[in-house]
């Protein structure tokens, strides 16, 4: 996208190079963990805790963890992407989506004291989803635009859910309003993003 | 598979933001694991996660925990791709996060009598709310109830039908209390099936009354 150069004032192609900036961060992230399956280098690691480690506390903190503890999981979350990144495939997930799914089900086997329980592909059917990575950049790309274009009240429950850990009875209970207008909230929300990445 | 009856959109995204009582997080991980379509939804709902992690304000690690996690490096050993599961043949009708709970065939479980034509098993997890198998005989039907907060049900052998339509293996049912429903068993097999909910079912009319302090469900 070298064409989009900003010409004077012009706030949209500013914004255009940002984003293209961020995604090219984000593709970056993720060919980096794919190839950190093969080098086992400690440097390509400590790049990728640098930048996301400061993330994974923060999320970690929001779901109520003390910062002592906080640290001590992040840890751990970290530790498992250095264990299991041969795992992580750039056509099913971005770099973030994946630790983000680290870093969850850490909390849950933490904070809950409960496993985590991840589903499996049956093993005769190969995954119909083989989207390339760069969709995977552009999806997400598109999901942060829609996020933050969302009403305050479908925002409000998505961050409650996402990043305070929040069941949607603890959301009806703390917001005052039924359990079925959480949900209804979150399936509008969904159903915007749904639009913002075009498919389906 | 034929599978007709999936998830609602906002129970995947419960799932993906890591706030299900770990029984409704198994049962939506043994339709994921025969489901294509409610897989998709769940990464998109995981990427939600992902975008917010990118947009997340940093909060700084202490000084020394990158010379802590690196120092820790070599003791780690990779996690073993192949998952003991997949070395094993399952039995179709038990989805393979199924099987590392129970260990066996649905017909070789221990299955307790609660009343006329049911039979269950208790995971006991001990999480809130109760997650248990149960094994419906042909002909009966569930008491009339309604629902406290949310119960899911995924079909795993045989069928039923209730007032929302017919439900056989893979499907799921995603009820929470605005719904009324007295399934029934509908064909000469039983019906085997994975119940989980985040609060106890309230069952209405007389016989739930009479049925549920015994039943206990
Ligand atoms: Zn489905």
């Amino acid at each position: 996208m070298q064409e989009d150069k900003p010409t004077g004032g012009d706030v949209n192609a500013v914004i255009q190079i940002a984003e293209e900036k961020k995604k090219q961060q984000r593709d970056s992230w993720s060919a980096r963990l794919s190839s950190l399956a093969e080098t086992r280098s400690k440097s390509e690691f400590a790049a990728i805790f640098e930048y996301f480690a400061p993330r994974v506390k923060s999320y970690i903190m929001r779901l109520g963890m003390p910062l002592a503890t906080a640290e001590e999981v992040t840890q751990e979350a970290m530790l498992s992407v250095w264990r299991k990144c041969h795992l992580f495939n750039s056509t099913k997930a971005s770099a973030s989506t994946w630790i983000f799914t680290l870093a969850r089900n850490q909390c849950i086997d933490r904070l809950r004291k409960e496993k985590a329980v991840e589903y499996e592909l049956p093993e005769e059917e190969p995954d119909p989803d083989q989207r390339d990575m760069a969709e995977h950049s552009i999806l997400e790309e598109r999901m942060q635009v829609a996020i933050s274009g969302l009403p305050e009240s479908q925002a409000q429950v998505l961050h409650l859910s996402y990043y305070e850990g929040k069941s949607h009875s603890e959301i009806a209970e703390q917001l005052g309003i039924p359990l079925g207008s959480v949900k209804s909230r979150l399936r509008l929300a969904f159903s915007k993003l749904k639009a913002h990445w075009g498919e389906e | 598979m034929n599978i007709r009856h999936h998830f609602d959109d906002a129970t995947l995204m419960a799932y993906a933001a890591g706030t299900l009582p770990e029984g409704m997080a198994l049962l939506v991980a043994c339709h994921l694991h025969w489901c294509p379509a409610c897989r998709d939804r769940v990464k998109h709902a995981e990427a939600v996660g992902g975008a917010l992690l990118d947009s997340i304000e940093p909060k700084s690690m202490s000084a020394n925990a990158l010379d802590d996690i690196l120092s820790r490096l070599d003791d780690e050993q990779p996690t073993v791709d192949v998952s003991p599961t997949q070395s094993v043949i399952l039995p179709k009708d038990v989805p393979a996060p199924l099987h590392s709970y129970i260990n066996t065939s649905l017909d070789n479980l221990p299955w307790k009598r609660l009343g006329y034509g049911v039979h269950h098993i208790d995971l006991n997890l001990g999480s809130k709310g109760t997650t248990r198998l149960l094994k419906i005989a042909p002909g009966v039907s569930v008491p009339h109830h309604t629902h406290s907060g949310n119960e899911l049900t995924l079909i795993l052998r045989g069928s039923y039908s209730d007032e929302i339509g017919r439900f056989s293996a893979g499907d799921v049912a995603d009820l929470d209390g605005e719904i009324h429903h007295q399934p029934i068993v509908d064909t000469d097999q039983d019906c085997i099936c994975l119940i989980a909910t985040d609060s106890p079912l309230k069952f209405s009319g007389l016989m739930g009354r009479l049925v549920q302090p015994f039943i206990g469900l």
